[in-house]
């Protein structure tokens, strides 16, 4: 589904990325983890083609991402605030991007219903604009949002971060059952080891900008894990 | 412990993103600073000597008569602009600092901001001119000072009224009902405010009353601002609760709707965007100044043009040059989103197009000043529809200032929306309706100058498509620096 041919980042004198073959399959479940500075967010955002590569390429789908706009019906994302259009209501910013997608206000409706649990009452219906929710209530727009359209890639950067443990809880079981279909490839990173071996089928982790481990999760991977960032 | 505080200023304002431009735009800048300390400076010593040759009376008299126009003004003017003195504050409240010196700092920090130092630039030359002049140098010392305490006295007015809407859309409305009845002889308030100022300066110790007056709003914004420092209270964002808008009918454009829709709300739901609104509003009178022969040199018609374009184009100019940089704090999502360029574009065409519309509509009462005037206007209108809408979005490529929606910072312009690109794509826009008037005039006469900027905008359609094809293409290939710049705010 995704293939990183070459691809490196560079500011100046310093490589921030530097992968030199990096494959993801159609459906996987993919978790990066890394240090701050490892470049995670760099990856996601050269993915995205919101920055542009120093070498090297991407092909999404058979669309490389810096050359063709086709990959967007397809992908979507939730990496930071960025994301979210700060004078607009949830329910607006839902069906915003539900319109963009091609999905009218009773789709977007029914995928509402189903996140009522993770919403859990702060979301809808609150009368505030999004620039006057919480961080963590933003997060989880911004993530349900990722998912409206039947994206086939969904990359989520940090999306553990700044919630409440109840949010993270429901948020693995999300994230799980959409690794589960067949045609979904999800990316996602994260600080946090446990929660990301729990729902990725497999892990890589990033330092310095290179690939220095690609684990395909299994029952001792959170310990392989720990071992390695104890140092 | 001041000497912290203004440690913390100084860095803040040698560190700002905005500070660190290129060496020729500072020297620029402090060209520019100086030009317009010269001009001041020049009305300040030059008022005398140019109400005196006027012959309307005693030049100080006269000031003062008019002075009540020149506070409100001040006023409302500070209430637009003036950043308030709370930003900042929050990481020291859990410090070990006072609360009353955090606030004293804050409020002192005020006194020198620029919205009162400028005025010095007006009243002392005019001062030394009447001390020069031979006023009795008491009389002018007392009438000074009482001037002064006046305009710190609207410092601290508007710290406290600031945020509150109502108050200063009742007040500017007070202030347009009072210059409109003054110039049709209604009502002449200077009548009675006039003395209020005389006096400042046949009494020079009643000079003390603004200043105990100053005293007295000093502590009230001080015990306001010290009540208020809460994380929930006054420093806390206001919040307005929001309402689910529809705006069904727009679904008719199909994709197009989608965007006009957000950029309604767009413009609905943010302070920096109503006031570029309203800003493009007042645009529509502009043209008073040169359809009414108030103003000798304006009385032709290649002033006329010039009118036209901004009549109906005061949105295209105040809203339309800020394109994209409205998005700009979401931006990294509408360029990931399953967007076209080419429907982002062409929505923010339309509206720019809807409103210069509108302009048109509402600037029919030109026709009251004849045929020319409203000839003008309409020319005007189809050249910013035809042509100018294009440059403005084109234009828009280059501005990469990221605009924050929910203050009016930098609402009249910002250095870095001057570039060179954008000043020259500024020439097309204005000039250009001007020569092309001026060629048909010359040639054959004036209704065929009319007709030949008509033409031209309507050439503009025409190419449509090819011109949408190049902007978009100058939009993809600023795409990256674009989304940088949008980043560092």
């Amino acid at each position: 589904m995704i293939t990183a041919h070459t691809l490196s980042k560079k500011y100046g004198e310093q490589t921030v990325l530097n992968i030199d073959h990096l494959e993801i399959p159609k459906g996987q479940s993919f978790g990066l983890v890394g240090n701050n500075g490892a470049g995670k967010t760099t990856l996601f955002s050269l993915l995205l083609d919101l920055i542009q590569p120093t070498s090297g390429h991407i092909i999404n789908n058979g669309v490389q991402v810096d050359e063709s706009e086709a990959w967007k019906p397809f992908t979507s994302a939730f990496i930071d605030e960025s994301f979210l259009i700060g004078y607009l209501t949830p329910e607006e910013y839902f069906y915003f991007i539900g319109e963009l997608r091609g999905r009218n206000k009773a789709d977007v409706d029914a995928l509402l219903e189903g996140y009522s649990d993770f919403f859990h009452g702060e979301i809808l219906g609150q009368k505030k604009y999004l620039r006057d929710l919480s961080k963590g209530n933003q997060k989880k727009v911004g993530i349900v949002a990722s998912f409206i359209g039947n994206p086939e890639v969904v990359i989520l950067d940090e999306p553990f971060a700044n919630l409440d443990p109840t949010t993270q809880i429901r948020l693995k079981g999300i994230i799980k059952d959409l690794a589960a279909k067949e045609d979904v490839t999800v990316l996602v990173s994260s600080h946090d080891l446990i929660h990301v071996t729990e729902v990725c089928e497999r892990i890589v982790v990033l330092n310095k900008g290179e690939i220095v481990k690609d684990i395909h999760t299994s029952a001792e991977t959170l310990k392989e894990l720990e071992a390695f960032f104890a140092g | 412990m001041f000497k912290h505080f203004i440690g913390l200023q100084w860095k803040s304002f040698f560190r700002s993103a905005s500070f660190k431009t290129e060496i020729w735009f500072k020297i620029l800048m402090a060209l520019g600073a100086l030009y317009f300390t010269l001009i001041f400076l020049s009305m300040g010593v030059g008022a005398y000597y140019i109400i005196e040759k006027a012959g309307i009376g005693d030049p100080l008299r006269v000031v003062n008569r008019f002075m009540i126009y020149y506070l409100a003004f001040d006023l409302v003017f500070r209430y637009m602009l003036q950043k308030m003195p709370v930003t900042n504050i929050k990481p020291m409240l859990y410090l070990p600092i006072k609360k009353s010196q955090v606030v004293n700092f804050s409020l002192g920090k005020t006194v020198i901001s620029f919205f009162n130092v400028a005025h010095a630039f007006f009243f002392i030359p005019f001062s030394v001119v009447l001390l020069i002049e031979g006023y009795p140098p008491i009389q002018v010392i007392g009438w000074h000072l009482g001037m002064m305490a006046l305009f710190y006295c609207n410092n601290f007015i508007n710290i406290m009224v600031n945020n509150k809407d109502w108050a200063f859309y009742v007040f500017a409305g007070l202030f347009i009902l009072a210059g409109a009845s003054q110039y049709y002889a209604w009502f002449d308030i200077t009548l009675y405010t006039q003395p209020i100022f005389d006096y400042l300066y046949d009494m020079p110790w009643s000079a003390i009353v603004p200043w105990v007056l100053l005293v007295a709003l000093y502590f009230s914004a001080f015990t306001y601002f010290k009540k208020h420092m809460f994380l929930d209270g006054g420093l806390a964002q206001k919040q307005t609760e929001a309402r689910t808008e529809n705006l069904d009918w727009l679904n008719r454009f199909g994709n197009l709707g989608t965007f006009l829709k957000n950029d309604i709300k767009l413009i609905k739901r943010n302070k920096r965007s109503r006031t570029a609104v309203i800003m493009g509003f007042f645009f529509i009178f502009y043209g008073l100044l040169f359809f009414t022969s108030a103003i000798e040199v304006y009385d032709n018609a290649y002033w006329k043009i010039f009118a036209g374009i901004f009549v109906t184009g005061g949105f295209l100019f105040s809203f339309g040059q800020y394109v994209p940089s409205w998005d700009s704090s979401y931006y990294p999502l509408m360029m990931s989103q399953n967007i076209k360029y080419r429907d982002y574009l062409t929505s923010k065409w339309y509206l720019v197009i809807i409103a210069t519309i509108i302009s048109t509509i509402l600037a029919s009462f030109y026709v009251y000043f004849g045929w020319e005037a409203y000839a003008a206007v309409l020319v005007g209108a189809i050249y910013n529809v035809g042509i100018n809408s294009y440059l403005v979005l084109w234009g828009g490529a280059y501005v990469k200032t990221p605009i924050e929606l929910t203050s009016n910072k930098k609402a009249f312009g910002d250095k870095q929306a001057f570039n060179a690109k954008t000043l020259l794509l500024t020439l097309p826009k204005i000039l250009l309706p001007i020569v092309i008037y001026a060629i048909g005039q010359i040639l054959i006469g004036p209704v065929a100058g009319y007709l030949f900027v008509a033409a031209f905008g309507l050439l503009g359609f025409v190419f449509k498509e090819r011109v949408f094809k190049m902007i978009e293409n100058i939009y993809k290939k600023e795409k990256y620096k674009t989304l940088l710049a949008y980043k560092q705010k």
